[in-house]
């Protein structure tokens, strides 16, 4: 089975969503206070391990490292809202890609069964 | 489990969430450092058994993962580790003050005799130390290979460390050491040269930025080219008459000094850097390569400025000139 990675065009399209997607989220003001202190070019590094392993590409995410990323971000306030912003974005980034629902749909299922692991639940 | 990390026979315990560097410096072993970010690279140490976490090897070159060295301030133990220092030889390179002489009010361009090739590109950094040990970086502004001398522009602070050692003791003559190069703050040449480039520097900022300008111009960049630079007053400016004379000569590169506290009319800008780079990113983003020098909220605010009007995060080169931050040392 092609993955919607696969589908998109690979590493070259992660660089492009990732573009697309950070932007999106660092003009959102509901979520963009979570950013305030961070390094632009390391967070950019995360969100594209972040959206290959959401597109089904090749990853090494863990939901370790999903609880160990986020525990600082969780005691700040991040809550089921903020996932949900999230998972929007995302679905507003492969809109822009050209992608087709049923994949939107797919990647907003893998990305909410990272849910609990993110808000450390 | 608690880790430990060996050394020369020492064994000590990592309290939780510690670095290395901060385990060691606790515990009155020191260890150079400077920015604690992962940037300066002024606290190598190599590591002879156990696991190095990745994020403690980010940005390394591949010739220092294979011999195991890795940033102490980045590193958070995962398990038990050996460490040895990194002897002298290895990859210190040994450097001559050739001229010394002051570009402003504070800045001063220091010269450095090379021994032995280095290899780096204008626009990278290197780590100096001098004998006291203190080590701290600095950015390339020549091409050191073919000038045979290696040019830094340093910002002297009253009450700095290294600043203090410049003003006082480094003679044309002294010696002193360099290490590395790292960053990636350098002209790529690809796409024949065409893409427009924007660069835009507070203070010493100054430095990487005419090492770069120099570098695409003599590689036959023919894309346009302009250079910001930024200071609070006139005095701050630096080799204005130098990037006047470029831009005479060479009809894509334009040089734009802003000044904060300026009077209107004069040959520079008046008013606040940012918004004057802002204003300059018309027309076609996706090309734009943008560099970006100097203060750390300055860069940290313009790069997030140009990317969310744009600018691709690809095509964004940055170095912030992180201050010293010191780690606790054994009370
Ligand atoms: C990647 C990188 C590249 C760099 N490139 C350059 C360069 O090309 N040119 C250059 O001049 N510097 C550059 N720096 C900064 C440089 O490494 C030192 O931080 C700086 O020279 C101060 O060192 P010092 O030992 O003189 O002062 P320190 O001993 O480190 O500091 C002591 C005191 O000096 C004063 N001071 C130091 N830094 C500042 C500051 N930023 N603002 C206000 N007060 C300060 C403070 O009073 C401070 O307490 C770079 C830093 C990094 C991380
Ligand atoms: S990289 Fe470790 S102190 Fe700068």
């Amino acid at each position: 089975m092609t993955t919607l990675y696969d589908k998109l065009g690979g590493a070259a399209a992660i660089d492009q969503a990732v573009d697309i997607f950070y932007r999106k989220m660092l003009a959102d003001d509901r979520v963009s206070g979570f950013f305030d202190d961070t390094d632009m070019d390391r967070q950019i590094a995360k969100q594209k391990a972040f959206l290959t392993m959401v597109f089904g590409g090749p990853n090494k995410y863990t939901g370790k490292d999903m609880r160990s990323g986020h525990a600082h971000l969780v005691a700040r306030g991040l809550n089921d809202k903020h996932v949900d912003i999230v998972i929007e974005h995302l679905g507003g980034t492969l809109k822009e890609l050209g992608a087709a629902d049923a994949d939107i749909a797919a990647v907003a299922a893998i990305a909410n069964g990272a849910r609990d692991d993110v808000l450390n639940r | 489990m608690t880790a430990h990390i060996s050394l020369s026979g020492s064994k000590f315990a990592i309290e939780d969430g510690e670095t290395v560097l901060e385990c060691l410096t606790r515990n009155g072993v020191h260890v150079p450092h400077a920015c604690c970010a992962g940037v300066c690279q002024s606290c190598l140490m190599r590591a002879t058994d156990g696991e190095i976490p990745a994020a403690a090897q980010a940005g390394l070159k591949p010739t220092y993962v294979n011999q195991g060295l890795f940033l102490t301030c980045q590193c958070k133990p995962v398990g038990d580790m050996t460490l040895c220092p990194v002897g002298g030889g290895e990859l210190d390179v040994p450097v001559q003050v050739a001229d010394r002489v002051m570009l402003n009010h504070n800045v001063l361009c220091l010269r450095l005799g090379l021994e032995k090739d280095f290899v780096c590109e204008p626009g990278q950094y290197i780590t100096l130390k001098n004998r006291a040990g203190v080590a701290r970086s600095y950015s390339v502004a020549n091409d050191p290979e073919s000038d045979g001398y290696m040019e830094l522009h340093i910002r002297l602070f009253p009450g700095g460390l290294m600043s203090d050692f410049l003003r006082t003791e480094a003679e044309v003559g002294a010696q002193m050491i360099i290490r590395g190069p790292a960053g990636n703050c350098f002209y790529v040449s690809d796409d024949a040269g065409q893409f427009p480039i924007v660069l835009a520097g507070t203070g010493t900022g100054l430095a990487p930025l005419y090492g770069i300008v120099r570098r695409a111009l003599a590689k036959g960049h023919t894309g346009p080219i302009r250079l910001f630079h930024g200071a609070l007053r006139e005095a701050d400016l630096y080799l204005v008459e130098q990037l006047k004379r470029v831009q005479g000569v060479h009809g894509n590169f334009s040089y734009i000094p802003c000044v904060l506290e300026g009077e209107a009319g004069r040959y520079y800008s008046c008013g606040h850097i940012e918004d004057m780079v802002m204003a300059s990113l018309a027309g076609d983003k996706q090309a734009i390569r943008l560099f970006l020098c100097g203060a750390p909220e300055f860069v940290k605010s313009l790069k997030q400025k140009a990317f969310l009007a744009g600018v691709r995060s690809s095509h964004i080169h940055s170095d912030a000139f992180l201050p010293t931050k010191n780690v606790a040392t054994a009370a």
